[in-house]
């Protein structure tokens, strides 16, 4: 693409237009012009802290997003939110449809809701999450939220964009002894039962704080358990308290630094994965050419032959 | 198996069959014979019944059409209440028995006219209702202890039967005279036709408070039409309509009980309303079911003790999803082969869609030839002559039967998930309907199933019929009216009633009463949900696909 | 410039809850590899609008079955253009007569309007051939 015609959808970015915060988004999902955008973009963006909300679905987390965007609003914070659903595998289409739950900022302009399918990646986010938050930054918008759904792994990436993670249970499902079978309880900043007008709320959160007993020992942050209700519009203040104390204690600690030196790193190490996939591609594409008379053998004896051949030639790398 | 049938099976196999399909609109399977021996023993006594006797498979009444025909009960209303007024008085001077109302989008999701929702649909799909004022124009010259009313409202039947409780009030009509029926079936609007207002818990409040103030007051009045129609509208099959719409009623029973009514004090007061879809014997064996498995329910499970609650009554239209665009007219056939699979089934009142209702609202000519159609069957076809003529016959019953064992799978999935309102919220009906519109829309298109007009027998061209047109004006005119009476009534009466309204529904009182003095005080339906809203919240849902 | 992948929001319009033809498109258009931002019902131009342009979709995709369709499709293409978006194309579906069909085509209020008897295939293809002709210029 034109490099003018890209730092003038660049600079009207930075002017807070709506369309290019949206163009830009889905070009460097696109992976056109992704490297030149996002270094303009990372420029000026990263001070801005991101609040994941994760949990599994049908939990409620749509909803507690457009709750907690209606506080923040009351404080006159610009609000940009990415939602990450998953993509069909056979089709590598999606049905995005978290902005259902977040109609009550349908059209105010100081909200942006982003909906992002997963497109094969595995897990709950996907490589272009933290760019695209990132380009909301640059948006203008200061209150960035990230809502994906959570199963078992995916926490874990969602560690590794947002710097405090909610997880969002439901009374009465299991989702809290599953949540400690898959690991959930090492990545929670905070812990929200919602729907907390269903019964079993209070015995859910007897649970947690029990493990929490358990695991917490001795660390400095000790993840609140919040029952919320967006029904009965209960518990949702306390939610974005807690949060705020958690940024707070992640400035004041210096694990915000700590964590954002780890992502860095990883950041690092997924570019330089994008790069070696490329590259990859590209040996097997020489390798087919030299398939030649390969065909009797099996998988693990071709490949081996095969890599022999390519090797041998030892122009791959360029 | 006997002989006979096995040797007739391996004659047929060794022949050749014409490509298919051979299943049936919700794509079940049919067999090529149904025979003694390979179809279920049926115990007449206990499975079938004489008309008018348990478990009433063959009918609820002992002398079915030889004692009274259906209903032909036309659904119509639009524009404003003025012209569905001349509408209606035109219907009746046709020789139609009852009338049906159709309310306009507003009106049904409780938004004035004058909201900026309701811009562009005031009076599109049927008549404008802001206040009483609109609904005793609606029935003018109309005596109201002289027709039965069907009104097809549910999210807020409450506020839209009030009016018309109190129109009948200012024409010197006791509410007891009353007959008619409101919709007010809001679990079915969760499950498909999507035009709620408030969340499922203060929506069945409002419900029981109906059947309770009814019993008092209106006892003529069927105060619910537990509607399996709009669950097949969106794409259910035969048998998931079936199910889905026998959950519900089910679960508003349990409600009532829950409220501390009598079963017996309000189930002869629930009635039913189905789909009847193209595929004859399928709708039939539908019918024949849901009325034994209802009556079976209420006397076993719910130990309901009067004859009248056993009873299913139900009132069916026929399909519009089945309707097409294409070649219009091909849609006065279809009705027809429907209504008479409704008629076969037992039906107590019909509504035979128009040939346009899939491109607009019905012209008079269109409204005409659909009533028509339902004189022709009751007149000419003789198939009112006896009743439940189909009864005995090997693949009727059969097809009867699995459908009732169909439907007591789908029961007990519901109750693992908590009962119907678990099941909306576990999106289970949801994804049931969207699975089997989808599998039927692909049906079509791979031509596994042929629909006249749409993918076989095309003609080219465009075929055109003249259609009804809804002057734009309406909306203004009903918007001034409106504007109008908010300025000539009492507004400090409204504001009054309007607050009662408000701490009532904070507590626990039923809230017809205060409703209807809202209504005595012109006040509008919007005002009234309005103020409904901020105590009970709004629903909105998950979409499942 | 080759954006990979085609997004499309499948929007209802109006206060009716008919949905059905609605999420059987957005299923067909997933499985025809395409991302579909669903809406909800009970929307208003304005906020199908600007769903449309956050989300930078391709195509907005309405299903009208109110009668509305004579205000609903102008006022979203007037938004569209009041936005800067009229890159932003506008199909739709429901119950509208062929002659408002050819009216709203013909004046520019919609890209095109599909009968209920059209196939998901048909907007399908339809959807492809028109963005591949589009796809080249935008930007």
């Amino acid at each position: 693409m034109n490099k003018e015609l890209l730092d003038q959808w660049l600079a009207r970015l930075f002017d807070r237009d709506r369309r290019a915060t949206a163009k830009l988004i889905s070009w460097v999902e696109d992976d056109v012009e992704r490297e030149y955008i996002m270094r303009a973009v990372l420029k000026q963006t990263g001070q801005q802290m991101v609040v994941g909300i994760t949990g599994p679905p049908g939990a409620g987390k749509s909803s507690l997003v457009e709750a907690l965007t209606k506080l923040y609003r009351g404080k006159d914070e610009r609000v940009g939110i990415v939602a990450v659903d998953p993509s069909s595998p056979y089709s590598g289409g999606a049905i995005l449809g978290d902005r259902i739950r977040m109609q009550a900022h349908g059209t105010d302009r100081d909200v942006f809701i982003r909906s992002m399918g997963t497109r094969g990646h595995l897990g709950g986010v996907t490589r272009s999450t933290s760019d695209v938050l990132r380009i909301l930054e640059g948006g203008g918008y200061g209150r960035l939220l990230l809502e994906t759904v959570g199963v078992g792994q995916s926490e874990l990436e969602i560690m590794q964009i947002a710097d405090t993670v909610v997880v969002v249970l439901n009374p009465g499902t299991g989702d809290g002894i599953q949540a400690i079978k898959a690991g959930i309880m090492e990545v929670a900043d905070v812990f929200v039962i919602n729907k907390s007008d269903l019964p079993g709320s209070e015995r859910m959160k007897n649970d947690i704080e029990m493990m929490l007993n358990l695991n917490c020992d001795g660390k400095a942050w000790r993840p609140p358990v919040v029952l919320t209700s967006v029904i009965d519009q209960n518990g949702l203040e306390t939610l974005r308290e807690k949060i705020e104390a958690h940024q707070l204690y992640m400035l004041e600690s210096g694990q915000r630094d700590e964590r954002r030196k780890e992502r860095l790193r990883q950041e690092v190490w997924r570019h330089w994965k994008d790069r070696l996939q490329v590259t990859f591609e590209n040996v097997w594409q020489v390798a087919q050419e030299k398939w030649g008379d390969l065909e009797n053998g099996d998988s693990y004896e071709l490949a081996g032959e095969l890599w022999r051949r390519v090797l041998r030639e030892d122009k791959w790398h360029e | 198996m006997s002989n006979n049938f096995l040797s007739w099976k391996a004659n047929y196999d060794a022949k050749k069959e014409r490509k298919g399909p051979f299943f049936t609109v919700s794509s079940v399977p049919i067999d090529p014979l149904y025979a003694p021996g390979h179809t279920a023993e049926i115990d007449y006594e206990r499975d079938l019944g004489n008309p008018g006797e348990y478990p009433y498979t063959r009918g609820v009444r002992s002398n079915m059409y030889r004692g009274r025909l259906w209903t032909m009960r036309m659904f119509a209303g639009f524009a404003t209440a003025k012209e569905s007024n001349e509408r209606y008085k035109f219907l009746l001077s046709q020789g139609q028995t009852g009338l049906s109302v159709a309310f306009d989008m507003p009106t049904i999701m409780g938004y004035d006219s004058d909201h900026p929702r309701a811009y562009g649909e005031v009076g599109r799909v049927g008549v404008a209702i802001d206040s009483l004022q609109d609904m005793e124009t609606l029935f003018r010259d109309i005596s109201l202890d002289k027709v039965s009313t069907s009104m097809t409202i549910n999210a807020p039947a409450s506020i839209i039967w009030s009016m018309y409780v109190v129109a009948a009030e200012k024409q010197g009509i006791s509410a007891n005279k009353l007959t008619g029926t409101i919709q007010n079936d809001i679990l079915k609007e969760y499950i498909a036709q999507k035009s709620w207002i408030f969340p499922p818990d203060p929506s069945m409040r409002l419900i029981t408070d109906i059947f309770k103030f009814s019993k008092e007051h209106v006892p003529k009045w069927n105060t619910i039409s537990i509607s399996g129609y709009h669950i097949r509208e969106a794409g259910a099959t035969a048998l998931q309509e079936l199910a889905f719409t026998l959950a519900d009623g089910f679960a508003y029973v349990e409600a009532g009980v829950k409220a501390g009514l009598d079963v017996d004090d309000f189930a002869p007061r629930l009635s039913f309303f189905f789909n009847s879809h193209t595929d004859f014997f399928e709708e039939i064996a539908k019918y024949r079911a849901a009325r034994r498995i209802w009556a079976r329910h209420m006397k076993e499970k719910y130990g309901a003790k009067k004859e009248e609650s056993l009873l299913m009554r139900f009132h069916t239209q026929t399909a519009g999803c089945s309707l097409t665009g294409p070649q219009p007219e091909n849609n006065i056939v279809r009705t027809a082969y429907q209504a008479m699979a409704a008629v076969l089934g037992g039906t107590q009142s019909l509504h035979t869609n128009s040939m346009d209702e899939v491109l607009a609202l019905p012209s008079e000519k269109a409204a005409q030839i659909a009533l028509r159609t339902q004189q022709v069957l009751a007149y000419e076809t003789g198939v009112v002559n006896t009743i439940d003529p189909l009864a005995g016959s090997y693949f009727m019953e059969t097809l009867t039967n699995q459908m009732e064992e169909g439907a007591e799978e789908y029961f007990q999935k519901i109750d693992e998930l908590g009962g119907v309102l678990g099941a909306i919220r576990e999106n289970f009906f949801q994804q049931e309907i969207a699975d089997a519109a989808y599998r039927y829309q692909k049906e079509i298109e791979t031509n596994e199933r042929i629909i006249v007009g749409i993918n076989d027998f095309v003609n080219e061209g465009k075929d055109k019929i003249d259609l009804l047109k809804i002057d734009p004006e309406v909306e203004l005119s009903q918007i001034t009216r409106l504007k109008d009476l908010k300025q000539s009534r009492d507004n400090i009466r409204v504001q009054t009633t309007l607050s009662d309204l408000k701490e009532a529904a904070q507590g626990t009182d039923n809230l017809i009463p205060k409703i209807m003095d809202a209504v005595r005080a012109y006040a509008t339906e919007g005002e009234m949900v309005a103020v409904l809203k901020e105590v009970f919240g709004e629903y909105r849902e998950q979409a499942v696909f | 410039m080759n954006k990979t992948r085609i997004r499309v929001l499948v929007g209802k319009p109006g206060l009716d809850g008919h949905d059905r033809g609605a999420k059987v498109i957005a299923r067909a258009l997933r499985d025809a590899g395409m991302e579909v931002i669903y809406s909800g019902l009970h929307q208003t131009p304005e906020q199908l609008v600007e769903a449309a342009i956050q989300e930078d979709v391709d195509l907005i995709g309405v299903s009208v079955l109110s009668g509305a369709h004579m205000t609903i499709f102008p006022r979203i293409k007037e938004l569209l253009k009041e936005q800067n978006a009229e890159d932003i194309l506008l199909m739709g579906g429901g119950t509208i007569p062929e002659e408002d069909i050819v009216t709203l085509v013909e004046a520019g209020h919609a890209e095109a309007l599909f009968t209920p008897g059209a196939t998901t295939t048909e907007i399908v293809s339809w959807i492809r051939d028109r963005l591949e002709a589009s796809k080249e210029v935008s930007v």
